[in-house]
């Protein structure tokens, strides 16, 4: 589809509003996302062409909840999605978003003056935000992925990883470990620097709800604090916040205490499953899917995790 | 016995990974000065396993040797079905055995990542 063509199918999408500035921002093997304006409005696309055709649908629907929420997401303005989205106006799945402006490169936000007074409000900002989202009804979402994270994590090793004796004595640990838990909520999923819009007032929008499943919510505090998302800082909590800050925030704004222990298992499982996807993606680089030096690199980084496992596993934090 | 004249294969990728850090990084924006950097570390990962992986391969046959199974992939079975970590002095074993090869990993893919290690 050309420019001229995709800025055409936008503004029928749209209801006939006049479509201009169109840029290509990322494109994906199977989504891509562009900026644009409708009339006066800036706006993004996202344009999903291969994968599940399911998998939008369910992105559209969470956004739409979290929105009701207040959880800080962009608005849905339009979207399309489904199987019969290939008789749509863009012959693929999409959905327009509200462009919400900001940074999401986690090493600006961490070290740029820009965001100096971000900084100590985003641990906050970030757990009102998940204490909201994990308010919402999982019965409003009903067709969100209700999948036991450690298995799915014990199938993805086993398909696309050579054995890891390190992974295997944390996966051990963690079945010997598994908090019971107590809620069950709608989850991010890979709520952390890097997906999340941040302005130097502080948050400013929750981005990229691929990964949004049912589960245990003490999920996404504990990937909030895996070592790889605090990016060479010393603070846990996306590497701007203490544990307490984090915990304090979520408390006052759920009403619901926090298990430390179980977020610390959570995050233990976050830190074993950040290893695991360095193995899936640099598998994509060895099977051709997507020839990339960075995706090799990265099939390095598997000892990082296998390292950082040993300190949590012996509480040397 | 290697039939190759100087310089040797890490002095050679060593001469690349020099010139991109003096000539290349400096002309390069954004998104290219970030990828070239991730090349450059690709190139100084080589060089330390040209140097260090023969006799890092020697030391983890022999750990393994010690723990009785032939490669991680036996370990790993071992370990998930439980019978070499059930024995608390055979866990002891696996444990020292497994975080020294991983601290011989992270000495070739990332040595300043083991600069805080508690040991």
């Amino acid at each position: 589809m050309s420019d001229a063509d995709l800025s055409a199918a936008l503004s029928t999408a749209l209801g006939g509003a006049p479509v201009s500035n169109l840029q290509r921002l990322s494109g994906g093997a199977s989504r891509q996302t562009w900026s644009f304006s409708a009339g006066d409005r800036p706006l993004i696309l996202q344009r999903q062409r291969g994968g599940d055709a399911r998998d939008m649908t369910v992105e559209v629907d969470v956004l739409r909840a979290a929105h009701a929420g207040r959880v800080a997401v962009p608005a849905v303005i339009a979207s399309w999605t489904g199987a019969d989205a290939v008789d749509g106006p863009l012959g693929a799945s999409f959905m327009i978003l509200e462009h919400v402006d900001g940074e999401t490169i986690a090493r600006k936000i961490l070290r740029d003056d820009t965001f100096a007074a971000a900084r100590p409000r985003l641990t906050a900002d970030c757990a009102v935000a998940l204490a909201r989202l994990h308010a919402i009804d999982p019965g409003t979402v009903p067709a969100l992925a209700d999948t036991d994270q450690v298995e799915l994590y014990r199938a993805a090793l086993d398909t696309f990883g050579r054995p890891h004796p390190a992974f295997e004595l944390a996966f051990r640990w963690l079945q010997q470990n598994r908090p019971t838990p107590t809620r069950r909520s709608v989850v991010h999923g890979d709520f952390r620097l890097g997906n999340l819009m941040v302005g130097p007032d502080g948050l400013r929008a929750v981005l990229d709800w691929e990964l949004a499943h049912v589960g245990d919510p003490l999920e996404d505090l504990g990937w909030l604090c895996v070592k790889a998302w605090r990016f060479g800082s010393g603070q846990p909590v996306a590497g701007v916040g203490s544990y307490d800050q984090l915990f304090d925030a979520y408390e006052r704004e759920s009403g619901t205490a926090v298990d430390a222990d179980a977020v610390r298992w959570w995050e233990v499982l976050g830190t074993l499953k950040w290893g695991i996807m360095c193995i899936v993606q640099t598998q994509s680089h060895l099977s051709g899917a997507v020839r990339s030096h960075e995706l090799a690199a990265i099939g390095r980084r598997v000892c990082e995790n296998e390292y950082d496992l040993f300190l949590a596993l012996e509480g040397r934090w | 016995m290697s039939p190759h004249d100087e310089p040797t294969a890490q002095q050679l990728i060593e001469s690349v990974r020099e010139w991109m850090e003096r000539d290349l990084l400096a002309g390069t924006p954004g998104r290219l000065h970030f990828h070239t950097r991730v090349a450059i570390n690709v190139l100084a990962m080589v060089e330390r396993e040209l140097e260090l992986g023969p006799q890092q391969a020697a030391d983890h046959a022999a750990r393994l040797a010690a723990l009785g199974v032939t490669d991680d992939a036996a370990l790993a079975a071992a370990i998930r079905s439980g019978e070499i970590v059930d024995d608390p002095d055979s866990a002891a074993a696996v444990r020292d055995a497994v975080l020294d090869s991983v601290r011989d990993k992270l000495r070739v893919a990332n040595p300043k990542y083991l600069s805080d290690d508690p040991a």
